[in-house]
Formats: C-alpha cells, sequence, structure tokens
C-alpha cells in the first residue's frame, strides 16, 4: 500500500512539472495557432536564467519564489521579443509556416545558450529547506515535490481566473474563437498575442527554474522538454488548460506506476499513452473539433502541370545531374546523393501534406522501416541491393496503410502527433530490439554490391531512382486520385457529396508515401552502408518538416527546393563553422521572413504577379 | 573518359596508388567508368608524396551535441599536437588534425569520413564519442580501407563483435569498466543488489558485464530489480521510489550526466543511499562528478579521473600544461584527447609509414605515453590498454572528488586472450 501511496505523490509532483511546462505551450496554441517548436527552448533559458538569477538571491524561501517570477520575467520580454521581431510578421502565412521560423529560433538559442553559459551542466546548491523530506508510511517523499504537487493547481486556478474573471481574458478568448471579429470591434490584436505570447514564455521561463531543486540546467532540456509539452498538449486537447491538467495526471501517474511494472518501457511509454487517447479521442481528452480555418484562396490554389519554364529548368537541373560524376570528386557526389534522397524524403512528405492535408511529424517511420527492411533483406536473407530497395519500399508502404487506418481519422496537428507517438513507437523498437536490430548499435555493414559501390555508380542509382519515383508522385497526385484527395482536403462535406471517398483517398496517399519515404530510407542505408534508430529520430522527422515548409508547401517543386537548400546548407555549415546551428537558425528564420509562402511558393507568386502586372 | 577536376593534382586514368587508401573491388573492366573516383582516390598519395608536409589526422567527434564532454576533449588534442609538433613531429614530419562536428548522427559521421578522405586527403580518422557513430566509422573504414582510431566510445562491439583489421580503440570499454569495480563491489559483500541504467546498448551492456562478473567473484549475489530510465529523460523520483521499496543491499548505477544529477538529489532527499553500498561507473569523471557539487554521496565506489589529488608526474605535468594553456583543470575528455594523439603518434612512429595497411598492422603492441602512464595498443583485438582509477566519492569543501583511488592498468582489466578470441571473429 505504502509503495502506491508514495509512487502515486511522486507521479503527481511528475504530473505538475509537466503541465507548468505544457501550460505555456497551450495557452499559446490556443490563442495563436502558433505551433511554438521554440517552447522547449524558453523552458531551457528559464533553467538557465534561473540558475544566475537564483545563484545570487538569498536561499531562503520567499527570495526563491521571487527568484522564480523574475526568471519567468526574463523570459517572458524575450518570449515577446521573438513575437513581436518575427512571429507577428507570419501570421498570415500558411499554417505550419510559424513551426519553421520557431525552428530557426531553437537553433539560435542553442548556441547562444552554450555560449553564455558555457559546455558544463549547471546545478544549483539546494539549502536545507530544499532537501527535507516529510515521512509517509515509513517512505520518505521530498517536501520540494510535495510543494510541486500544489504549484500545477495553482497555476491551473490563476490561469482560470486569469482568462474568465479579467477583461484581458475575455478579448483573449473572444480572440481564440474569432480573431476577425475581434479586430473588427477594434481590439488590437497585436498586443493581444504579444502578451499572450509572454505569459506562454513566462509560464515556461518559471516552470524551467522550479526544476532546478531537482535537476541541473543542461544543454539537452531544450529538445527533451519540447516533446513531453506537445505530447501532454494533444492528448489534453489542444488550448484546452484543463484538459493539459489531465493530460498531465495521466501521464506522470502512469509513468510512475508503468516504472514499478515494466521499467524497460520508459523509452515509449508515453507516446503509447498518445496513441491510445488519440485513437479513442481524436481531439484529445477535452479538446474541441478544430474550427474550420479561412484559408486564402491562394494559398491553395491548384497545382497544375508545371510552367514552361519551369519545365525548363527542371531538365536542365536533371541533365546537369546527369553529368555531374564526370565534373565533381566522390565527396561532392556523397553530398549530391543525400540531396537526391532528401528530396524524395520531403516529397514523401508533401504528398500528404499538400494535396492531402496531412501534416506530419513522424515521417522518419517510413523512412527508418524502409532502411530497416532493407537492412533485414540484404544482411539476413541475403538478397541483391534490388530485392533490398524493394522490400524497403513495400515495407513501409505496407506498414503505412495499417497505420494508416488510425491516422486518417484525425485531421491538423492531432494528426500530426499520432503520425509523431507511431514513430516514436517504431524507434523504441529499433532501440530495444537488441536482437533484432542491434538497439542503438546498428546493423552495420549494409554496403551496396560491387557494381553499385563506387560514388559515381551509386549517385546514378540514387538519381535514377530518386527522380523516377518523384516524377511518379507527381505524376500521381494530377490523376483523378490527386484532385479527389484535394477536394476531400478542401471541402471534406462536398467531396463526399459527389460520392469521394476522404478517408480511402488519405489512406491511399499514406501508402504512396510511405513507400516513397521507404525507399528514401532503404537508399540511405546503401549509401551510409548501416542503418540505426537515429534514422527514425524525432530529429528526422522534423527535418523533412523543414524541408517541405522552406520550399513552399502548396507547390510541386517547393519540398525539391527545401530538400536541396536545407540540405545543402546544413552540409556546408557543418564543414565551416562550429556555430552551424547559430548561422543555420538565422538563415532560416531570413527565409521565412523573406519567402513567407516557402521559396517556391513566394517565387511562383511573384513570377505571376508580374505576369499580370 | 575525360573529366574535370577541382584540383590539377594526380594522374587521371591512374590506377590504385601504391599507397593510400585503395578503392574497395570493382573489376578492371570497369575501371574506365570509375576513373573519376580511382583518380581522385590515388591523389593522397600525390599528397604523401610532398615529404615533409604534415601527417593529417581526420578527426570527427560530437562537438554541438555533447559539448561537455568533447569541448574538453578538443583542448586536450590540440594541446597534445602542438607538443608534439614541438618535439619535431613523428616520422619527421609536423601533424595536423581536421576537425569535424558529425551533431550526433551516424549518417552524418560517414559523409564527413568522406570529406576528411577524399578532399582533405587526410592519413588517417580518429574521434568518435557515441558509441553508434564509433561503429558507423569503423564500419567505413573497412569499407574503404582507412584506418580508424577510437577515442572515447566505449561499446564492446567496437573492437570484438564488430572488431575489424582497421578499427583501434583508446578508452577502457564498458567491459573493462565493469571488471575494474567489480572487486571492490564483491567487498561490500551484499546479496540483494539493483540496478539503474540509461536504456541503450551502454547501460545494458554495463548492466550485463558487472553481472555476470561478480556472480563469477561471489555466486551468492542476487540481482532483484533494475530500472532503465530513458537517456536524458529520467523520472527520478519514480525511479528511486522502485529501487527503495526493493530494500536491496547495493546498487549499481550507470546513469551519468544530468541523469545522474536528478538520481543523485531524489536519492539524497529520499535516503536511497543511507546504509547502502553504491557502485557507479564514470561517475568520478569530473565532467560527471562536478555538477553533483555538494549533493555528491560520499563513499560510491566509481570510475573515473581524481584530477585534484594525482600525484604521478606524468599526470601532473599533463595538468599543468592543460592549466597553463586553458586556465581550468582537464576533465576526462581532455585526457582522451591528449592520449588519442599521442596513441596515434605512437602507432605512426612504429609503423614506419601513413599507409593504411602498413598502419593497420604497425599500430599493434606500439607502446605509448598518456597523462595516465604507459599505454599499448593490444595486438589480439587492437584496444589500448589506457587504464582508469577506481575509488570513492567523497565530499570536500562543497565539492565532489576521488579519495581512496588506485590506478587500475587497462591490460589488467582484460579477459583471457583464449576468450577474446572467442568474442572477436574477424
Amino acid at each position: 500500500m505504502n509503495v502506491l501511496l508514495i509512487q502515486s505523490l511522486t507521479g503527481l509532483a511528475t504530473a505538475s512539472s509537466l503541465f507548468l511546462l505544457a501550460a505555456g505551450l497551450t495557452v499559446i496554441f490556443g490563442v495563436t495557432r502558433v505551433v511554438n517548436f521554440a517552447h522547449g527552448s524558453l523552458f531551457m533559458l528559464g533553467a538557465y536564467g534561473g540558475w544566475t538569477i537564483l545563484s545570487a538571491l538569498p536561499r531562503t524561501p520567499v527570495w526563491f519564489a521571487a527568484g522564480i517570477v523574475l526568471t519567468g520575467l526574463a523570459v517572458a520580454a524575450i518570449g515577446g521579443l521573438i513575437e513581436v521581431m518575427l512571429l507577428r510578421r507570419i501570421y498570415h502565412a500558411p499554417e505550419l509556416l510559424q513551426l519553421l521560423a520557431t525552428f530557426g529560433v531553437v537553433l539560435v538559442l542553442q548556441d547562444l545558450t552554450l555560449m553564455i553559459w558555457g559546455p558544463n551542466d549547471l546545478s544549483l546548491s539546494r539549502p536545507p529547506w530544499l532537501r527535507g523530506f516529510a515521512t509517509i508510511g515509513g517512505s520518505r517523499m521530498p517536501l520540494y515535490d510535495l510543494w510541486l504537487t500544489a504549484i500545477g493547481p495553482a497555476v491551473l486556478l490563476v490561469l482560470w481566473l486569469l482568462f474568465t474573471r479579467t477583461r484581458w481574458g475575455t478579448l483573449v478568448r473572444a480572440a481564440t474563437q474569432d480573431r476577425e471579429m475581434v479586430a473588427a470591434l477594434g481590439v488590437s490584436q497585436h498586443w493581444l498575442f504579444t502578451s499572450v505570447f509572454a505569459l506562454g514564455a513566462f509560464l515556461a521561463g518559471a516552470g524551467g527554474a522550479l526544476t532546478l531543486p531537482d535537476a541541473s540546467a543542461n544543454l539537452q532540456i531544450d529538445l527533451t522538454s519540447i516533446v513531453d509539452a506537445f505530447v501532454v498538449v494533444v492528448v489534453g486537447g489542444l488550448g484546452s488548460l484543463g484538459g493539459a491538467f489531465l493530460a498531465s495526471l495521466l501521464i506522470g501517474l502512469l509513468q510512475a506506476f508503468g516504472i514499478l511494472l515494466l521499467p524497460q518501457a520508459t523509452l515509449a511509454l508515453t507516446f503509447v499513452i498518445m496513441a491510445i487517447v488519440l485513437i479513442l479521442r481524436p481531439n484529445g481528452l477535452l479538446g474541441r473539433p478544430q474550427a474550420d480555418v479561412r484559408q486564402e484562396a491562394e494559398t491553395v490554389s491548384l497545382i497544375g502541370p508545371a510552367e514552361p519554364i519551369v519545365r525548363r529548368l527542371g531538365l536542365a537541373v536533371l541533365l546537369a545531374a546527369i553529368v555531374a560524376p564526370l565534373a565533381v570528386g566522390p565527396f561532392l557526389l556523397s553530398v549530391l546523393t543525400e540531396m537526391l534522397i532528401a528530396a524524395l524524403f520531403a516529397a514523401s512528405l508533401h504528398a500528404i501534406m499538400g494535396p492531402g492535408g496531412m501534416p506530419s511529424f513522424g515521417q522518419a517511420a517510413w523512412f527508418g522501416i524502409g532502411a530497416y527492411a532493407a537492412a533485414f533483406a540484404v544482411k539476413s536473407l541475403a538478397l541483391p541491393i534490388g530485392a533490398g530497395l524493394l522490400a524497403g519500399t513495400c515495407a513501409a508502404g505496407l506498414i503505412a496503410v495499417i497505420v494508416g487506418a488510425f491516422l486518417v481519422r484525425l485531421s491538423g496537428v492531432y494528426l500530426a502527433m499520432l503520425t509523431l507517438a507511431f514513430a516514436q513507437i517504431v524507434w523504441a523498437i529499433a532501440f530495444q530490439a537488441v536482437d533484432l536490430t542491434g538497439g542503438d548499435n546498428g546493423i552495420l555493414g549494409v554496403w551496396p554490391p560491387a557494381w553499385a559501390a563506387s560514388p559515381a555508380a551509386f549517385y546514378w542509382l540514387t538519381l535514377a531512382l530518386c527522380v523516377m519515383a518523384i516524377l511518379l508522385l507527381r505524376h500521381i497526385l494530377q490523376t483523378p486520385f490527386g484532385y479527389g484527395l484535394r477536394a476531400a482536403r478542401d471541402s471534406a462535406q462536398r467531396a463526399a457529396a459527389i460520392g469521394l471517398n476522404g478517408p480511402a483517398l488519405r489512406l491511399m496517399a499514406l501508402a504512396l508515401s510511405g513507400a516513397a519515404a521507404g525507399l528514401a530510407g532503404a537508399l540511405t542505408a546503401f549509401s551510409k552502408g548501416s542503418v540505426f534508430p537515429t534514422y527514425i529520430s524525432i530529429g528526422r522527422s522534423v527535418d523533412a518538416l523543414i524541408m517541405v515548409l522552406l520550399g513552399g508547401i502548396q507547390t510541386m517543386s517547393g519540398p525539391i527546393v527545401g530538400a536541396l537548400v536545407y540540405t545543402g546548407l546544413f552540409d556546408a555549415l557543418l564543414l565551416v563553422t562550429d556555430l552551424w546551428r547559430l548561422v543555420l537558425g538565422l538563415v532560416i528564420i531570413v527565409l521565412v521572413l523573406a519567402f513567407p509562402l516557402g521559396i517556391a511558393g513566394t517565387v511562383q507568386r511573384l513570377s505571376r504577379q508580374g505576369q499580370r502586372a | 573518359m575525360t573529366m574535370v577536376r577541382p584540383t590539377p593534382a594526380g594522374p587521371t586514368s591512374a590506377g590504385p596508388a601504391p599507397i593510400g587508401p585503395t578503392p574497395i573491388g570493382p573489376p578492371l573492366a570497369r575501371r574506365s567508368l570509375l576513373a573519376t573516383a580511382l583518380g581522385l582516390l590515388a591523389a593522397p598519395a600525390i599528397v604523401r608524396a610532398q615529404g615533409d608536409a604534415p601527417i593529417r589526422i581526420g578527426e570527427i567527434n560530437s562537438y554541438t551535441a555533447i559539448p561537455s564532454f568533447t569541448l574538453p576533449y578538443r583542448n586536450g588534442w590540440q594541446l597534445a599536437v602542438d607538443q608534439v609538433n614541438a618535439a619535431g613531429g613523428v616520422l619527421g614530419r609536423k601533424i595536423e588534425v581536421i576537425s569535424r562536428d558529425d551533431a550526433g548522427k551516424p549518417q552524418d559521421a560517414i559523409r564527413l569520413a568522406g570529406e576528411l578522405l577524399n578532399e582533405q586527403k587526410v592519413d588517417l580518422l580518429a574521434g568518435a564519442y557515441l558509441s553508434n557513430i564509433g561503429l558507423a566509422l569503423s564500419d567505413y573504414a573497412l569499407q574503404n580501407k582507412a584506418l580508424f582510431v577510437a577515442g572515447e566510445p566505449l561499446t564492446d562491439a567496437l573492437v570484438w563483435e564488430k572488431g575489424n583489421r582497421y578499427t583501434y580503440r583508446l578508452r577502457p570499454s564498458t567491459y573493462m569498466q565493469a571488471a575494474m569495480l567489480v572487486e571492490d563491489a564483491a567487498k561490500l559483500n551484499a546479496k540483494r543488489w539493483v540496478t539503474v541504467a540509461p536504456n541503450y546498448e551502454y547501460g545494458q551492456s554495463a548492466v550485463k558485464w558487472f553481472k555476470l562478473l561478480l556472480a563469477l567473484k561471489q555466486p551468492d549475489v542476487r540481482f532483484v530489480a533494475e530500472q532503465w530510465p530513458a537517456l536524458g529523460k529520467i523520472d527520478a523520483g519514480a525511479t528511486v521510489a522502485a529501487l527503495a521499496q526493493e530494500k536491496p543491499d547495493a546498487i549499481l548505477n550507470v546513469t551519468f550526466g544530468p541523469d545522474l544529477t536528478n538520481f543523485v538529489r531524489q536519492g539524497n532527499t529520499r535516503g536511497l543511499f543511507e546504509g547502502r553500498g553504491v557502485v557507479s561507473i564514470l561517475t568520478g569523471e569530473p565532467e560527471y562528478l562536478e555538477p553533483l557539487g555538494d549533493e555528491t554521496p560520499d563513499g560510491w565506489i566509481v570510475t573515473g579521473y581524481p584530477v585534484t589529488s594525482v600525484t604521478d608526474p606524468a599526470n601532473r605535468a599533463f595538468i599543468t600544461a592543460y592549466q597553463a594553456r586553458f586556465n581550468e583543470l582537464p576533465k576526462m575528455g581532455s585526457v582522451v584527447g591528449a592520449g588519442l594523439i599521442r596513441a596515434i603518434v605512437a602507432g605512426i612512429k612504429q609503423s614506419g609509414s601513413v599507409a593504411t595497411e602498413k598502419m593497420a598492422d604497425g599500430f599493434a603492441n606500439a607502446g605509448f605515453d598518456t597523462p595516465f602512464g604507459k599505454a599499448s595498443w593490444r595486438g589480439i583485438d587492437h584496444q589500448g590498454t589506457l587504464g582508469t582509477y577506481v575509488g570513492r566519492t567523497a565530499l570536500r569543501d562543497g565539492k565532489g572528488v576521488m579519495v581512496d583511488w588506485r590506478y587500475i592498468d587497462g591490460a589488467d582489466a582484460l579477459p583471457s586472450d583464449a576468450e577474446v578470441r572467442k568474442l572477436r571473429p574477424a
């Protein structure tokens, strides 16, 4: 009994921490619809800033509380700055572009934090009152954790009062429901959004500082916390504070008891919970169905056959690509090979995200399944490379269909997060099924046979397969199937009324997308000679997302342009500077501001405007 | 086949060069198709022929992903490079390190290895922190017939299960770290053990070897529970409570870094460590001990680097030189960085050449000086015999230190040659 009690209290403390982490994110999303990828970075700044501030203050409870608030205010100021300087300029860009901008912020803040605070983990020395414990049934429970258990609900109460009992809160809720109407009534949206963003940043900053008695400030916090934050927000229902609180409780408690029953399950547990919740409740625990966002007509203009100039350009690039091995050395060829694979990977995501309207945060799942299937085929079954590539493509496509059956019922960020949950579960399997996959040590020796082993031969093989696959995807999206897919995206009811089966169309798109990503993964396996769980990591999925958004989601050439730019930039920066994250982040931010429709999207719009003029 | 080349050097239709990396075997009939690749691969021979040009070491590590280890590591190898060059270099040539950041991903490390070999014309590859990156580079080295000298990666597979002719590894492996601790662990005479380890290969093999080796010394030992927190995401309160519930006599800890800080804080407050023996791998390394600060537990049996109290001349000389240049105490990473360069230089010296095949044979049994004293490359499995310190943690002036330590030579922590041959198929 005693164990259950202690584990429950511990779970409640974890839940409180999770809620503090997620509350700010859900507030920001609820009002501004910004998927704030930099929330974890603000949380990390809270931990580091809190370390600096709390180290300088007297070690009494009152000063501790003051230090937490001060840290929150400092991070709120930074959050406000990010909103005013960056996000405010791109609210009218297509959905998810803000995600790209905040990803740039993540990269910049990683390097800035390293520069300011150095590489070592910083831990706050605990005064005796922070080391105290209560003895409950013979077991000790840290007093600070009991305090945390109370802080979560207290913050929930304060936020609830703020949103329901103040004029500001009323306006914010109104803006959440209908931005245009609130603007029409003369309320400055700018100010409202900035204050909401600052509030979210305050919560992140204070939450980060509140971890200091239990944990160090370290450079991994941003990425480990952002995923937890998203999980809580989505399980709770986007924008729902009560939901986020419930989700925190659910996850905190299940985690505390989960490791008692099944200690090995730590890698996938939260994602399994998220997957189950989303399958049972497609809008999270307390979320409402997302209101249809009024779309600008232009952003969803039909994708037709390429214009002549684009065709000629594409043909020229293709010719140059074919003769490239005659002109460049093996290293550049390996970079070009990577770019080609990245283009296919991005195109695979674009197929579901653009015409299909299904954003995915877990595209790396298909990529990784393709890579592992190819590795199994050639290593365990001793099949030739062709069979390996085919196995990768088919395995990914097949599993995409099976998982897709659950995915197609969801939409928007919920769908994206369910794909993430699935990808994380696949990742955990790759990580933990050591006998089968080699765990994180991976599968080695997946090199191509002699005829394809030279950089040039493998490059040509990759070029042929990637170009064919991309053209095939493109072609399929211009068949009646592709148009049906888009119709179902733009107007579900009208599409259903003319007899289109939306879910079935989306399922087919998922299968295609999965197969294409699987081919990209299989090619990567042979090009790198080895397969690791990192192929399925969240970072890999984010890469795909970044490439599609950077290029422009509403054009067919967008993902290709995005893949070339992103891969080229990353590869080049890694060679020339230690501060590649800072530079890459700044470049992404500049590109987002300069090309709010993505590079290809903005160029296309400008050229069309030019023609009209 | 004609070609446009980025650099004028090198014959355009050369076959494999007599020395340097040999491209893997396309049959002669396909040579014309591959002329470009072959021509470029042949180029290192041209560079090398220039007599006194520096020997180039291509170094890859996770500088941005794991800065707490890799930045002191970089200081370490920079110091060693300068010392080697001040002493006249090796084979009459200076050495030069071309360093790359792999961003913590094996796929990027592979691409950069290609860049270093093909563009930078390095003579050998070195580095790596993460085990999977070490393995990826080792497999790349085998495929491309280039030498790879790993510094930090701890996985046993690197020299045993997946070991190959072209790969050497400096640091004591997971097996060795576990073996070094087992003797003191057995002295605890504890019956009920619990383990906590990060949920990935390093944690899994550390626990596996520790259990196996301790049971050999102490047949009545029982391991009653395991906790496997996800790396970097330990739920410390719940983990500590779950371990305490088993009422163990002793605990094996394999967590490190941020996880360790959280684990120790919860364990201290909840009294998990009181009256219990704790054996903890790597915890005595300054990288991981420093963040524990005034919460450093007393009397844990650890491997590490007692940088504040070592007295032997080699170590003191290294610490003095390091402090003079970087104005801080070296960390374990610094020792690995410096040791790596010295071990490579000794290997090159004994090989008498930087031709890959010569080095692959010539490194074997080469002896070298490290900050920790003399060590050598084993011929049987290409493992370095660099050892590490085993001691106990203690709190002095609000800081964690290692006391009662002794240095254990890596050669004394390895299984018998017969067993190694079984473990290393290649």
